[in-house]
């Protein structure tokens, strides 16, 4: 606790292209591209190793064919631009390019799209982003990184510079609170445990892992224990080790600031499930009833989709009692 | 390369190259009707001079050389006729082309890059050009002086992304990129002025700060070799657009510039004949 409470707060981005920004002084062969998309970290790379950036503009197209262009030159590329725009804008590209080509020649390009779910809270719909989990995690060889906190962000680069392959880096774009203290490594399995105990574990990712912290609390002042789950490598976690954290339970519910039902972490978790056999009740915590263009806070917004603290406290309970009835 | 080099003989041996690559290409067609033939034909003599009229450098025996020239062939499904052209060059065995479409070939309707000599995806149009951007800024970044030649057509340019990538190549002076535009003026369902007409391809590339360059007879494998050779040596500091006037369809009865030619399959017994009269 000591040791997160010295964390400044940050933006995952500028944490991110902190941890890229020394790797680039490092190496030579790494290069960044953005699509007009900037950040104070930003024009630092921009302004020191000006030979491993380049603008391309608004055309997230041509933002990712050439990124597979470098990246067949042998630069580890980053991309970098708004999450809505870098997953589905281009991805035709990204399925061609990326996906495809890498399954022939060795590529290392990454994807950072940041804001994640409704981070972009004023800006409506058209850059707010809920499915982009179900439509990256479609590509059999794409690496999804959901992190939680600024800590989080900051291993990505690491973690991207070590293997090849398509990656999608999904970032929330507002400050969220620190999680993680610098250690101890916590990547090695694709998740981490933050409550045990109880009949039901929340397995949540990006944002939604604190909104699962929050109703863990309530639910720990009406003296219910649940699990917590900070699952940040979607499609790469330790299968083995999540079976073994996950037999203690009878119930698990999926969060996520995405469609519910629409193929993203739900329907990942239930193939997982399905696959390995688990004799595990399901609930699945997903955005409801499609696109919405209210204002608000984040917080309120979630709510009325049914992902904010008040509505996923409620559902659990619920699920809680079908399982002792 | 000079063009008296090119008048003296090797004009001769490249028309004479065009002339079995056109013939293999439709030999290949006979055995594998479902291959696209119309716009292959149309490209035979643009691919003829790139890789045998020394504009190229490559090396069959180590197709992923870094020394090589990269040569993106982004109009991937009108490029059949690379494939006599890559066994020829010894990319892989001259029997492979017997089996092109046929279970356990790597030579499909549409290449992929498991073929040697193919450098990216290409089956879905307008990619070829911002790979290749990306490969040219790549390349220019460190310090490499391999260019960067990418093959589409004038139907694939009505995709926008090529334009995207027209506009940061001419905004980075990409002068080791060069574009050749197999323009035989047909798309699937038409001629492509009535679809989308590109009005002045010279004059839009010229816009984006490109040298562009028209060749008034795309069969013509000299005025293709002097158009390479005018880009290299006018084209400082710029990339360059090659606008190669063609024939979709090239020598065929009832194929060439037939408006729905696109995927139009030649029946064998013309083949024969059009093979034992030209």
């Amino acid at each position: 606790m000591d040791a997160i409470a010295t964390i400044q707060p940050k933006a995952m981005r500028d944490t991110l292209l902190l941890s890229l920004y020394e790797a680039m002084l490092r190496d030579n062969d790494i290069f960044l591209v953005t699509a007009d998309f900037g950040s104070p970290v930003m024009d630092k790379i921009r302004a020191d190793v000006p030979q491993q950036v380049v603008n391309v503009g608004i055309a997230e197209q041509n933002l990712i064919n050439v990124s597979a262009g470098l990246a067949l030159e042998g630069f580890k590329v980053f991309a970098y631009a708004i999450a809505p725009f870098i997953t589905m804008r281009c991805y035709e590209q990204i399925r061609v390019n990326l996906a495809l080509l890498s399954e022939v020649r060795p590529m290392n390009v990454n994807l950072i799209g940041v804001g994640a779910g409704y981070s972009y809270v004023v800006s409506g719909p058209t850059h707010q982003c809920y499915e982009d989990l179900t439509v990256m995690r479609a590509f059999p060889n794409m690496r999804i990184y959901s992190p939680a906190d600024q800590v989080a962000a900051a291993e990505l680069p690491g973690r991207c510079l070590s293997s090849d392959g398509p990656k999608y880096l999904r970032l929330d774009a507002q400050v969220l609170p620190v999680l993680y203290s610098e250690e101890p490594p916590i990547f090695a399995n694709g998740f981490h445990e933050h409550r045990n105990g109880g009949a039901v574990c929340l397995l949540a990712t990006g944002y939604m892992v604190h909104t699962a912290l929050k109703v863990a609390d309530r639910l720990m002042a009406s003296g219910i224990s649940v699990g917590v789950i900070d699952l940040f490598d979607i499609c790469g976690f330790s299968e083995d080790l999540l079976q073994s954290v996950l037999s203690s339970y009878r119930g698990i519910v999926t969060m996520e600031e995405g469609f519910r039902g629409r193929g993203g972490m739900d329907a990942m978790m239930f193939d997982y499930i399905v696959r390995r056999g688990l004799d595990l009740r399901m609930l699945n915590i997903g955005v409801e009833g499609g696109y919405r263009f209210e204002l608000g806070e984040r917080h309120v917004l979630h709510e009325h989709v049914g992902i904010g603290v008040e509505r996923v406290t409620e559902k659990v309970r619920g699920l809680m009692k079908s399982l002792s009835a | 390369m000079n063009m008296l080099q090119f008048e003296a003989g090797v004009l001769e041996k490249l028309n004479a190259k065009a002339h079995w690559v056109w013939r293999e290409t439709l030999k290949i067609h006979r055995q594998s009707q479902e291959t696209r033939v119309a716009s292959s034909l149309s490209a035979v003599e643009i691919f003829v001079t790139l890789y045998y009229g020394g504009f190229l450098r490559f090396d069959p025996a180590n197709p992923l050389w870094e020394l090589r020239d990269r040569c993106i062939i982004s109009k991937g499904h009108g490029s059949l006729c690379m494939y006599p052209i890559l066994a020829d060059l010894g990319y892989f065995s001259v029997t492979e082309l017997e089996k092109v479409c046929k279970e356990g070939s790597f030579l499909g309707g549409i290449p992929d890059p498991v073929i040697p000599g193919y450098e990216t995806i290409n089956g879905s149009l307008g990619h070829g050009a911002g790979v290749g951007a990306g490969m040219a800024l790549g390349l220019k970044r460190k310090g490499r002086n391999q260019s960067v030649y990418v093959v589409t057509g004038d139907g694939e340019l009505h995709e926008g992304s090529n334009w995207e990538a027209f506009m940061f190549a001419g905004q980075h002076r990409l002068d080791n990129l060069t574009v050749l535009v197999d323009n035989n003026h047909i798309s699937m369902l038409g001629p492509t002025d009535e679809i989308i007409s590109h009005r002045s391809l010279i004059r839009k590339f010229d816009a984006f700060g490109w040298f562009a360059i028209e060749v008034a007879d795309g069969h013509s494998v000299a005025a293709i070799a002097k158009a390479l050779q005018d880009c290299r040596r006018e084209a400082s500091g710029k990339p360059s657009a090659i606008i190669v006037n063609t024939r979709k369809g090239n020598g065929v009865p009832g194929l060439q510039d037939a408006p729905l030619s696109h995927v139009a399959a030649i029946k064998p017994d013309l083949i024969d004949q059009l093979i034992g009269e030209r």
